[in-house]
């Protein structure tokens, strides 16, 4: 390149064509809405709120979608959201590669926050002596009586949430740990199930063992998770593992979140601060219980979330080529 | 003997049911005998649906079409480019209406751009203050039907506004809006095309069943992929669910009309146009309004699924409220579901039962007063809303729009209602419980289970063929092959399980209040207003107090589906028997008919076409119900087509799952369609 110079109007020229374009094309958003979905738990909604009011306080437009959760990749997969912003791992990695892999869905990070999703037991079956010994899952050889239903035939029920949420995961595991003469698993069909089934057990006194999460609302009245063998690569049959192996427990997961492929260039900015942006557990704590213990709304619990936490948020919208527009 | 002679039928069942025994004691389970279970042939059959929908809406036909968000050109399938053209068109009327109510800029950024938004942020469509829409709707509700109608329109609207639902329900009401008149009108044409044309009834019929029968859940990601997440494609799954019955009664209606009726119109010289929409049509209403309450019916009924693909408003609130176990808050939701629906069915069949008045003669003032008291509800609605601008200058202003969650609530009060039911019954319930589930539930789900495959062929299709004809019998073995042939026969004997059980109680349930209820014209009415109820009201709520009184079993998905499979059974019962005329009702008491032997004796015979109808419906909302069950926990086919929606082959699975459920229907539709309709000939009325 051998461009001298020597005009002061070409030199002016130069100047401003360069001021318009990295100001108007290649930096700036669009200013068609960002799509976020809203699922149907509640650090997923005011988490939701706040990456909205994020992007709001960066000058772009936000809409919110309310959406069925295992639904929702499919669609940001084909770019009618824009992203997802919780994707847990034990119970949406599924939905989630899968979409990735038919193509459409990319990765864009993942949050600060790592997630526990084990079997376990609200307090009180502790307190109440029902099982002595837990949370060790050595315990449960001995206490299944006071987990048998009706329909259980006899043995405990291990109660897994959906069956699409981990496929076989739980019945293998308690093969694997040779409790199958003992206990017996069964699907509930969504997560409202294993909440109305906490609250029956707890009314009736009877033991029960239920899938569960944290961060989460039951935190509040106590919950218990089982220890069980530690997880290593390959435990789990899908990874390679046979029924000797299967008995391992969860792993600490990773809370990811993903973008359709068009995000990094209709948004570039957006998307930069998006892939920035990253959770603590304690972070989503605090949003779920300005809900659910404190009883506000989603978006009044977002508006005050933003506002005592400017200083987590701030930095991520920082745009690294200077605030040109 | 004499009795055996007598009743053929008879003779044909015992053999039938001796035949069926033996095939079940005889045949040994093996997987490899072909007599227990027949070979999964159709194995692949998902995966090839899966391909071949996939190649449908991802590859057949890319045009390059230019994508403005990246500004580039991208490759995209024709047919998914059409179907988003309809589904960006519906968008666009539903925004508009929503912004009517609600206010907002998205119209005005269909005409401009999200630019020009951003440059000028006063271009934003007002809402219209709620007191406006409380006025409107009553000035309405007078005008079509007088003060009955009036008070019901205010008190529903008020309700809205009161408990601080207006937001949700709006934005509920403006895609409600949409797919019923949609629905409607789509109803009535097929309906008068399959009424016109007899290829075309033989074309959509099928069509119809399938569409009626097969559980939403199964075309969740196919809708996703054709037409988007949001409001449009909700309002389109919506249409997709409610035209079916408007178009089947739109046919009934139009082949009942009297050809003495045809007749007077060709002679008084119509032409085509004019024999359909000035003598068939007003001839068929009686029908053809039952359709328009179905479509309403059916379009609230929808819209907790809808809000799983976008639909925003109650059924949204709705999960989020149980996803957290707040069924007082659910509740509330439920109600207002409700009261949109009452009032938008008695405000439809109000308008559409509206006689032109061709012969007044008005004034200016009689002709425009309503324009204009609704003109005058406007103005001073917006100076109210000025007014409480002025007075609630730091927080909401009530008189605009009552914030959401900021009003008044009642869901303490259901949640103390549903917590007394709790206190009160559990214990009682519980033992209830054991027993229906050890004595009861589990040895019958064995029982299904340990039918060889080829006793349930014969026992389904020597009942067809006694019931119904050799043709009947053959229709149903082919949609039970299916089945079979598929991977999922185990899950469809337990399916078919929980809904024969269902099926059966309220069947009984449902006939028994009907018939009490139908022996008067008042008890009729409530009656029918409670199967409305319940029709609407999302069984969502109702799922989670009952999964606390019986846990996650089969009895919760049981009794959740029993209380929504008797809605039918009723309503058709009670129709069935009050549309029996009074000539008969007189002709029996002369002959001095005792009341029950009148009941027993002409009632019933009459009504019994229309009652089986209603069984039919059961079978149909039980299925339904029954897939729903799969959120409390189900290890039948429901249970596979939750699943398949994260699966990346979840689109063939889903549909070929949706098919099994279907064709269980159908074959049972086809038995009692085809009986029902014999029985009306042999009474001689049709």
């Amino acid at each position: 390149m051998n461009i001298s110079i020597r005009k002061p109007l070409t030199t002016f020229i130069v100047a401003l064509s360069f001021v318009l374009f990295s100001g108007s094309s290649l930096a700036a958003d669009s200013s068609e809405p960002i799509k976020i979905p809203i699922k149907n738990w509640s650090s997923q909604i005011v988490m939701a709120h706040v990456i909205g009011g994020m992007f709001e306080s960066m000058g772009s437009n936000v809409e919110y979608v309310p959406v069925d959760n295992q639904a929702s990749f499919e669609a940001v997969r084909t770019g009618d959201l824009t992203l997802v912003h919780e994707v847990w791992q034990s119970t949406m990695q599924n939905a989630y590669y899968s979409a990735m892999e038919k193509g459409g869905l990319i990765d864009a990070g993942t949050h600060a926050a790592e997630t526990l999703e084990e079997m376990g037991v609200p307090n009180w079956v502790i307190d109440k002596g029902l099982c002595p010994g837990l949370p060790s899952w050595e315990a449960l050889k001995d206490c299944h009586e006071n987990f048998a239903t009706p329909d259980s035939g006899g043995k405990g029920r291990w109660l897994e949430g959906p069956q699409s949420w981990h496929g076989d995961v739980m019945p293998n595991r308690i093969k694997g740990l040779g409790l199958d003469d003992k206990w017996v698993v069964k699907f509930a069909g969504a997560a409202d199930a294993l909440w109305a089934e906490l609250k029956a057990a707890e009314k009736e006194g009877r033991g029960t063992i239920i899938f569960n999460w944290t961060p989460n609302f039951t935190d509040a009245d106590g919950f218990t998770f089982i220890e069980f063998p530690p997880y290593y690569d390959g435990c789990r049959i899908a990874d390679g593992g046979d029924l000797t192996s299967t008995g391992c427990g969860s792993p600490t997961g990773w809370l990811k979140k993903g973008v359709n492929y068009r995000f990094p260039r209709s948004h570039p900015r957006a998307y930069t601060a998006f892939t920035k942006l990253s959770f603590t557990t304690p972070q989503i704590g605090s949003m779920a219980a300005l809900v659910d213990v404190e009883g506000m709304t989603h978006q009044d619990a977002a508006t005050k979330w933003l506002a005592d936490n400017e200083d987590v948020w701030k930095p991520w919208t920082v745009s690294i080529l200077g605030d040109t527009n | 003997m004499d009795y055996l002679t007598k009743h053929p039928k008879t003779v044909q069942f015992i053999i039938l049911l001796a035949v069926f025994f033996a095939l079940c004691f005889a045949v040994s389970p093996s997987e490899s005998n072909i007599l227990w279970r027949l070979p999964p042939l159709l194995k692949q059959l998902p995966y090839i649906v899966n391909d071949s929908v996939r190649y449908l809406m991802f590859d057949w036909m890319p045009i390059q079409v230019y994508d403005a968000l990246i500004d580039d050109y991208e490759e995209k399938p024709l047919f998914r480019e059409m179907t988003r053209t309809v589904s960006s068109a519906f968008l666009l009327v539903i925004n508009f209406i929503r912004e009517i109510f609600l206010g907002g800029n998205k119209t005005i950024v269909a005409f401009t751009s999200w630019d020009f938004i951003n440059e000028n942020p006063w271009a934003r469509w007002p809402a219209l203050p709620w007191t406006v829409i409380v006025g409107w709707a009553i000035l309405l509700g007078y005008k079509l039907h007088g003060k009955g109608l009036a008070v019901l329109a205010g008190v529903c609207t008020l309700y809205l506004a009161v408990f601080g639902q207006w937001k949700p329900s709006m934005e509920t009401l403006s895609f409600v809006l949409i797919a019923a008149p949609v629905s409607v009108l789509l109803g009535l044409v097929l309906g008068i095309w399959a009424f016109k044309r007899k290829y075309a009834e033989t074309l959509l019929n099928p069509l119809l069943n399938v569409a009626q029968t097969m559980p939403h859940y199964s075309y969740l990601v196919p809708v996703i992929v054709l037409f988007g997440v949001g409001d449009h494609a909700a309002a389109i799954a919506t249409i997709v669910f409610a035209t079916p019955p408007m178009v089947r009664l739109t046919l009934l209606g139009l082949q009942k009309v009297p050809a003495d009726v045809v007749d007077a119109g060709m002679m008084s010289g119509c032409t085509a146009f004019q024999l359909m929409f000035r003598v068939l049509i007003p001839t068929a209403r009686r029908d053809i309004l039952i359709g328009v309450n179905q479509v309403v019916m059916q379009c609230l009924a929808m819209t907790v699924i809808a809000s799983f693909i976008g639909a925003q408003g109650l059924g949204s609130n709705l999960m989020i409220a149980l996803n957290s176990l707040r069924v007082g808050t659910g509740i509330e939701i439920g109600v207002c579901i409700v009261l949109i629906a009452v009032a938008l069915d008695k405000m439809s069949l109000a308008w559409a039962n509206k006689q032109t008045d061709y012969f007044a003669d008005l004034s200016f003032f009689q002709r425009h007063k309503f324009a204009l008291f609704a003109a005058i509800v406007f103005v001073v609605g917006v100076i109210l809303a000025y007014i409480g601008a002025l007075v609630f200058r730091d927080g909401f202003n009530y008189l605009y729009i009552v914030p959401h969650n900021k009003g008044v609530t009642t869901a303490p009060f259901w949640q103390a209602t549903v917590d007394w039911i709790w206190d009160t019954f559990f214990y009682m319930l519980r033992t209830f419980n054991e027993f229906l589930i050890t004595s009861v539930l589990v040895p019958m789900k064995n029982m299904y289970l340990a039918m060889p495959v080829a006793a349930t062929f014969v026992l389904m299709m020597g009942i067809g063929y006694i019931l119904a004809g050799i043709r009947q019998a053959l229709i149903i073995g082919a949609f039970l092959l299916f089945i079979a042939l598929s991977e999922y026969w185990d899950r469809a004997l337990i399916t078919a399980y929980i809904a024969s059980f269902a099926v059966i109680v309220s069947a009984v349930f449902g006939i028994t209040l009907g018939s009490i209820c139908a022996q008067n014209a008042t008890a009729s009415k409530v009656i029918l207003l409670i199967c409305d109820f319940f029709q609407t009201f999302p069984s969502f709520i109702y799922l989670i107090p009952v999964i606390m009184l019986f846990g996650i079993t089969d009895t919760s998905v049981i009794i959740a589906t029993i209380v929504y499979a008797t809605i039918p059974a009723t309503r058709y019962t009670v129709e069935g028997l009050r549309s029996v005329p009074q000539v008969l009702h007189d002709a029996g008491s002369m002959l001095g008919v005792s009341r029950l032997q009148r009941w027993v004796s002409i009632e019933v015979p009459l009504a019994f076409p229309h009652i089986m109808l209603g069984i039919n419906q059961t079978v149909i909302f039980a299925l339904f119900m029954v897939i729903i069950g799969a959120f409390i926990g189900t290890t039948d086919l429901g249970q596979l087509i939750l699943k398949a929606i994260s699966d990346p082959q979840g689109t063939g699975i889903g549909l070929t799952l949706g098919l099994c459920v279907a064709f269980i229907g159908l074959a049972v539709d086809q038995i009692i369609r085809t009986w029902a309709n014999e029985r009306k000939k042999a009474l001689g009325l049709d």
